[in-house]
């Protein structure tokens, strides 16, 4: 770079040759040029919803910049010590070492409150920026390949984000969390055989003892930290290599990316970004409390408060847990097999994590696509994938409310026993209903669209021909509008195939199963319009049904060059 | 003693006989039988101290109906014989009683009784029979050396807030029954409720926490509610709960509305 070529950048001014030299300096020895020029420009399209998985990060930054405050000060000891700092309703309480520097971290050193209520709150919006971020990427059909290892990645972040989220909460040592770890033996002791080894390994002893804080501790600071960073790393390192996904446009095609570069607009824009983030979260770290853990005392075995529930991201398990009727409880031979905890606590999210990673795979099967998508979906168009999303989103919300059904029945002036049955309905009820409720207003708005498409915009301006016949002017869609509209593509269900081949050959389960499965997909849809269609009814302009010519998807294309 | 053995076979000598062992007996049993309810001592409402005759009339116009003419009890409320004139002034000076209505609980509601009414209907209650008396001003009054206040924390922790919650917010129990939220209850009805167990709350007499205790409970609940929550808002004191419904309805919206924004402003 140090060359004299003829077109030789020649640096005028001062400032101007001393960037020069020192950009020169690093080219030279790590070869900057060829990062900033293969970053530098690197498109990304533009879109609110892309920027949900921006939160989830910046909060991460947050919690670690906060949470390495909060190590200066944190003892993460059980040993027993008598409080002496100067919160008056604790004095010469014997407490935790642990208990007794949080409280010293709230009360006595300087913004130490403060950064506490910035780690909680960011922990609190980093899992919540995680799933909506992931319900961005479901709903959009993002996970299609070649991204599916991404999700899967996206997975494992988000269940790693509820440990390092839990062994959070765990670390004051205060009653609350004293409980939470309580719940949690309980959870691990009602695995089958094994339960009551793991808790004596993991506790050291029966509970609580005085190694769990600890070992929490380096858990929540080092391991699942270095872990998240790692999966974060590859996390990104696969959109760079995949490139973005866009949402269907004009000119945006599965082959080319449409946005900005890295380099001047995102770098800005995200790095601007970070920052709105990071002062929502001052915002509400300065004025709202969280986790008071100076109203709770130190954790002791014996009591329990009312309203003992924990962070948000993990009360769709307290909340299973609070459903789940006591019976299933037996007594074999000797060994109590406690069913009751066991299913709601594990398997129950056990198999929520399984069909999350297990979807994209689902869905590719049954599509037999294994084209690569990078235009995504809009949901309206993937009426039974929506219509899944839909559900699950319900079936949470049920779990999740659950978890508060005590405070639920006090605002509400209910009985928590008949709110709890109520609740057990609606787990099984509501779900399916939510599924059929949205595919049918996703089929409804494919044909809006389609109707929009093939007729325009209504304007109101009702017109009498010289005959005395009334009719509505519609104004023809914009080109731009018109492409949004007809761009997708619809699979059509496969035929079921009989149980046995003609020659007498046994058809596989599997194959039957993959042709039910397509069906339950693809039987309702809304066909997209053909360029025929459009065509007869830009030229004719009246409403009589056309006849769905062969070929439609290589007219399709013609459409879509032609855009 | 001849005389007497003379007339041992006196018609009235039988008769006589019956008639000292009658009184012997009666003057042995109010020697050393329990002292009847001490209703001279006429319990003291904010001053106002309880006349026994106001109070019946006032006990049959508006308690009577369920609780019976003679206090005795019937099937839509509870004998009040024995339960003393702290569970009247607890029930009665906190609008529970009378009743509204037939419900799971007796709620909270302005008080119909001036002082003067609710110190007869106690004192007219209390002359039944005895049962724990409205505490002195003296044992309720706000302790402020940190050492009890600590100490009524500990107490609370372990006796009340299973149902009450940590700092008293309140929580629910079976079939729409709930532990009231004790932010500014009066510290002499927590005495009255702790010694009296008023509906679903079971009772702590003095043996299982004494008055000096029970006094630390109300230092300590006095001093949480008046000290200004040091986090800033407190978000009802409820948990985390209404922290994760703050971070969907305040924290998410306002930073995907954030996004939004900028979304908007490229194109």
């Amino acid at each position: 770079m140090s060359t004299t070529g003829t077109n030789a950048y020649t640096p005028t001014s001062r400032t101007a040759r001393l960037s020069a030299g020192a950009a020169d300096y690093l080219d030279e020895r790590i070869g900057a040029a060829r990062l900033v020029k293969g970053f530098a420009r690197k498109v990304f399209p533009d879109h609110w919803s892309f920027m949900l998985g921006e939160v989830a990060l910046y909060s991460f930054v947050i919690l670690l910049i906060s949470g390495t405050f909060l190590t200066l000060f944190y003892v993460p000891s059980m040993t027993l010590v008598e409080y002496e700092g100067s919160y008056a309703p604790m004095y010469g309480v014997t407490m935790s070492e642990a208990y007794a520097s949080s409280l010293n971290l709230s009360f006595d050193i300087r913004g130490g409150l403060l950064m506490r209520q910035v780690h909680h709150w960011s922990a609190l919006i980093f899992v919540a920026a995680i799933v909506v971020h992931m319900l961005r990427v479901f709903f959009t059909g993002a996970f299609r390949k070649p991204r599916e290892f991404n999700w899967v990645l996206g997975v494992i972040l988000a269940v790693l984000a509820l440990a390092e989220g839990f062994t959070g909460y765990s670390l004051p040592d205060d009653l609350l969390s004293g409980n939470g770890l309580r719940i949690i033996e309980g959870v691990i002791l009602a695995i089958p055989v094994v339960g009551t080894y793991i808790v004596f390994f993991l506790f050291g002893g029966e509970f609580p003892g005085e190694s769990i804080i600890p070992r929490l501790y380096i858990l929540h600071v080092f391991v699942l930290p270095g872990l998240i960073l790692a999966v974060i790393a590859l996390h990104l390192a696969l959109v760079v290599a995949h490139k973005h996904t866009q949402y269907p446009g004009p000119g945006r095609t599965n082959d080319n990316v449409v946005g900005f570069p890295l380099l001047p607009v995102y770098a800005a824009k995200a790095g601007g970004f970070f920052f709105i983030v990071f002062g929502v979260i001052i915002l509400i770290s300065g004025l709202v409390s969280i986790n008071a853990i100076w109203n709770y005392g130190p954790y002791d075995p014996s009591p329990i408060s009312a309203g003992t529930q924990p962070d948000w991201y993990i009360g769709f398990v307290d909340g299973l847990l609070r459903l789940m009727p006591g019976q299933p409880e037996f007594t074999i031979a000797g060994f109590t097999l406690s069913l009751n905890v066991f299913l709601p606590s594990l398997v129950v999210p056990g198999l929520m994590v399984v069909a999350l990673l297990a979807y994209p795979f689902l869905e590719q099967w049954v599509t037999g696509d294994k084209r690569e998508h990078h235009l995504l979906d809009r949901p309206r168009n993937a009426p039974v994938r929506t219509g899944i999303g839909v559900m699950a989103i319900v079936s949470y919300c049920v779990m999740w409310a659950a978890a508060g059904n005590d405070l639920m029945a006090i605002a509400f002036g209910l009985s928590i026993n008949d709110l709890t049955w109520l609740l057990r309905f609606a787990f099984f009820v509501l779900p399916p209903v939510a599924f059929v409720v949205t595919k049918r207003i996703c089929l409804s708005l494919q044909r809006k669209d389609r109707e929009l498409a093939l007729h325009g915009h209504e304007t109101g301006r009702v017109v009498r021909t010289a005959d005395g016949e009334y009719f509505e002017v519609h104004e023809p869609l914009s080109e731009t509008e018109r492409w949004v509209l007809v761009q997708h593509e619809a699979y059509r269900p496969l035929a079921i195939p009989p149980k046995k081949h003609e020659d007498g050959r046994k058809v596989p389960a599997h194959e039957r199963l993959r042709a039910n499965l397509s069906n339950f997909f693809f039987e309702d849809r809304v066909e997209p319009v053909t360029p025929r269609e459009l065509e007869a009814a830009r030229h004719h302009g009246d409403h009589e049904a056309i006849e769905q010519p062969e070929g439609r998807e290589a007219e399709r294309r013609e459409l879509g060059s032609s855009v | 003693m001849r005389t007497l053995a003379a007339r041992r076979r006196h018609p009235a000598a039988t008769a006589l006989l019956l008639l000292m062992a009658l009184l012997v007996t009666g003057a042995a049993y109010t020697a050393l039988a329990p002292d009847r309810a001490d209703a001279t001592a006429a319990p003291t409402v904010e001053g106002a101290t309880g006349d026994v005759d106001r109070g019946q009339e006032l006990f049959l116009a508006n308690c009577a109906t369920c609780h019976g003419l003679q206090a005795q009890g019937g099937t839509a409320g509870p004998s009040l014989i024995g339960v003393g004139a702290a569970a009247v002034d607890f029930q009665v000076a906190t609008g529970r009683m009378p009743l509204a209505q037939q419900a799971p609980q007796a709620p909270q509601k302005p008080r119909v009784f001036s002082d003067q009414d609710v110190a007869d209907l106690a004192a007219y209650v209390a002359s039944f029979a005895p049962g724990p008396a409205i505490p002195e001003p003296g044992q309720v009054e706000v302790l402020d050396d940190p050492e009890d206040i600590a100490a009524g924390g500990e107490l609370f922790r372990i006796n009340c807030a299973m149902c009450h919650n940590v700092v008293g917010a309140g929580g629910a129990l079976t079939q729409g029954k709930y532990a009231p939220s004790l932010e500014g209850v009066e510290g002499r009805h927590i005495y009255e409720a702790m010694q009296t167990g008023p509906q679903s709350m079971p009772v702590f007499n003095d043996d299982n926490i004494t008055p000096e205790e029970k006094q630390q409970i109300i230092s300590y609940l006095d001093n949480v509610q008046s000290t200004p929550s040091p986090g800033g808002w407190s978000l009802g004191s409820i948990g985390p709960v209404t922290e994760g419904l703050f971070v969907w309805v305040g924290a998410m919206v306002l930073l995907i509305g954030c996004a939004v924004w900028l979304g908007a402003k490229s194109s």
